[in-house]
């Protein structure tokens, strides 16, 4: 087996690993055993029932959510060749959080269960394109970064709004949610809602592993290879628009994911922007899971936010890459 | 600008002339003002005639304050003190919760301020009565309120000794709480234990919902549901606690009852007592 083999064996059984651990971590403090015996187990005893609808949904989620937030990371920044773009840094996902809080209180979501990822998704999509305008079509960092402080703070304050006029006095405590994310407590029908959306996601953003690696070469050089860029943009604002669409509707903003793993993960693959489409998506699933794992861990009972623990780990590690691309004079 | 003007003059006033809207010692207050939900009850129940001038605005909420007809007939205020001060009262009761910036300032403007502590249980419940009584001379009034409260009380309290069936305690947010709060001394004197006692949430906290499915309660008590969408509401309708009340008595907290410490509780407590007996005629 080659080096990139064994890359995606490893990365393959660490999200494996975490999602087993993941389904074993909780506060009711049950054996391993006992607790997976439980989930295949027919029957509706409370352990099963706490198994299948608490534990699973929520290890599916947050497979599900890290795979996209790593491999919409990797796919901007090889599109836009540009290693600080991010779907939350780029307000993607403050925007696609906007867009679910729209669908939620306006009683949208209650009447359709699609209707909730379908208004993440449009606000997503609104939001790849405004950046796309905004920082022009080669995405130089300075109007990409601006871009999206711009389109985050008005999509964060937007939802504030929404909440605060809510008419329910619990509403409020939702921004926190909105902008830090969290997968506590989420049902199967959560998984049922973003998967179609997700996959959607995937399945556009799969094909362009090809043309990111043409686009190594340059626009010019990538048009003559025969990629069409005009199509290769479509594909990108829906693919990304699925994926954070359907990921924030169910979990809302989790930061920092898709600017991280990418960046780890870059040189394991030979910087090959094709290969690190699916290393990032494998990593950025390993990363969610481990850090939904540790909120449990670390504060339990008490719903600590997964973005809390990922900007932790992202904000140093943006600022390093911030002085990184500065000396490298980009 | 007149109310303002108002609240200046109030201020020169309270400078100048200290002790000017003191009562006399021995005299009851002539013009109550109360700022606080539980205040308010306790005081629309022993004031005489035409004392009691405003209760807070939450009084006049029926979501909230189980006495909102009789609060319909006062004038509201919001807590704040320019207002409470032009209505010239002589006494303002107020909650611990009342704004501390609103107590300081209507203290400088010497206008006499009750603060009543938040009670958790009987014995808070009977202070807060008899307290109300005295700052309002109304003491005979609160007595026989007393002697009510206590015969009700000893009248509904009456679960037979031995195991108990367990309640749970579950609201927005999954919170919970024991014994140490107003709802669990409810859920106590009905003769229900309570599994915020068992998880160590005596006053209460967040209880996972994993946690309350394996603790197995007997009888689910939920928070009442507000109007328009909360997250926090989410997980009343959670596919496993639906699974978990399903055949599985469950109770929605009247919030009115359950609020504040008055002899409304025991409405709540013969609610739950209804419930256990129900429990124990189930086959």
């Amino acid at each position: 087996m080659n080096r990139q083999g064994l890359l995606f064996a490893g990365l393959s059984a660490l999200v494996a690993a975490l999602f087993l651990a993941s389904l074993l971590t909780g506060p009711a403090g049950i054996g391993p055993g006992e607790s997976l015996a439980a989930l295949f187990r027919g029957g509706d005893d409370l352990l099963a029932l706490v198994m299948r609808e608490l534990r699973l949904p929520r290890a599916i989620l947050g497979l599900m959510v890290g795979a996209a937030l790593g491999m919409a990371g990797a796919v901007l920044q090889g599109f836009l060749r540009n290693p600080l773009a991010e779907p939350g840094l780029i307000g993607t996902s403050a925007s696609a959080a906007l867009g679910a809080v729209l669908a939620i209180q306006t009683g949208l979501s209650a009447a359709f269960p699609l209707g909730l990822p379908l208004a993440a998704l449009a606000g997503a999509a609104l939001s790849v394109l405004l950046v796309l305008m905004l920082a022009g079509p080669r995405g130089g960092t300075l109007a990409l970064i601006l871009a999206g402080i711009a389109i985050s703070a008005l999509a964060g304050a937007a939802t504030s709004l929404v909440l605060n006029l809510s008419p329910n006095p619990f509403a409020i405590n939702e921004i926190v949610f909105w902008m830090m994310g969290s997968l506590a407590d989420r049902s199967m029908l959560h998984v049922w809602i973003a998967a179609p959306f997700m996959l959607l996601g995937f399945a556009l953003l799969w094909p362009m592993r090809p043309a990111l690696e043409a686009l190594t070469l340059g626009e010019d050089a990538a048009a003559s290879s025969g990629v069409h860029l005009g199509r290769l943009r479509l594909m990108l604002v829906a693919g990304i628009a699925a994926l954070i669409g359907g990921a924030t509707a169910v979990a809302g903003t989790v930061g920092f994911v898709g600017l991280v793993v990418p960046h780890v993960l870059r040189r394991a693959v030979g910087a090959s922007p094709a290969r690190l489409v699916p290393a990032a998506a494998l990593g950025g699933a390993a990363t969610v899971l481990a850090a939904d794992i540790a909120v449990r861990w670390l504060a339990p009972g008490r719903d600590l936010k997964l973005g809390v623990l990922t900007a932790l780990v992202g904000a140093p590690f943006f600022l390093h890459l911030i002085l990184k691309t500065r000396r490298e004079g980009l | 600008m007149v109310r303002r003007l108002g609240l200046v003059a109030g201020l020169l006033a309270g400078l100048i002339l200290p002790g000017f809207f003191q009562p006399a010692a021995a005299e009851p207050p002539r013009r109550v003002l109360s700022m606080n939900l539980c205040t308010d009850q306790l005081a629309m129940m022993l004031a005489a005639p035409g004392q009691l001038v405003s209760v807070s605005y939450l009084a006049q909420d029926p979501t909230a304050s189980a006495m909102a007809d009789q609060a319909a007939r006062l004038p509201v205020n919001h807590g704040l003190a320019e207002e409470i001060f032009l209505m010239r009262p002589d006494l303002v009761l107020a909650g611990a919760w009342s704004t501390p910036e609103t107590i300081r300032l209507l203290k400088r403007l010497e206008i006499p301020v009750e603060m009543f502590p938040i009670e958790t249980d009987i014995a808070g419940i009977r202070a807060n009565i008899r307290r109300m009584g005295e700052v309002l001379g109304r003491e005979a009034q609160a007595q026989a309120m007393l002697a009510r409260f206590d015969a009700d009380l000893a009248r509904l309290a009456d679960a037979p000794p031995g195991p108990r069936p367990r309640a749970a305690l579950y609201m927005a947010n999954g919170y919970s709480s024991g014994r140490d709060s107003l709802a669990g001394q409810i859920v106590d004197l009905a003769g229900f234990d309570n599994i915020a006692d068992e998880l160590g949430l005596p006053a209460g906290g967040t209880l996972a919902l994993e946690s309350l499915l394996l603790a197995d309660p007997d009888l689910l008590i939920e928070g009442r549901r507000y109007d328009g969408h909360a997250r926090a509401q989410e997980m009343l309708d959670h596919p496993a606690l639906k699974a978990l009340s399903r055949g599985r008595p469950a109770e929605v907290i009247s919030d009115p009852d359950w609020i504040c410490g008055t002899p409304f509780i025991l409405r709540a407590v013969a609610g739950l007592r209804d419930a256990r007996l129900a429990l124990r005629d189930a086959p």
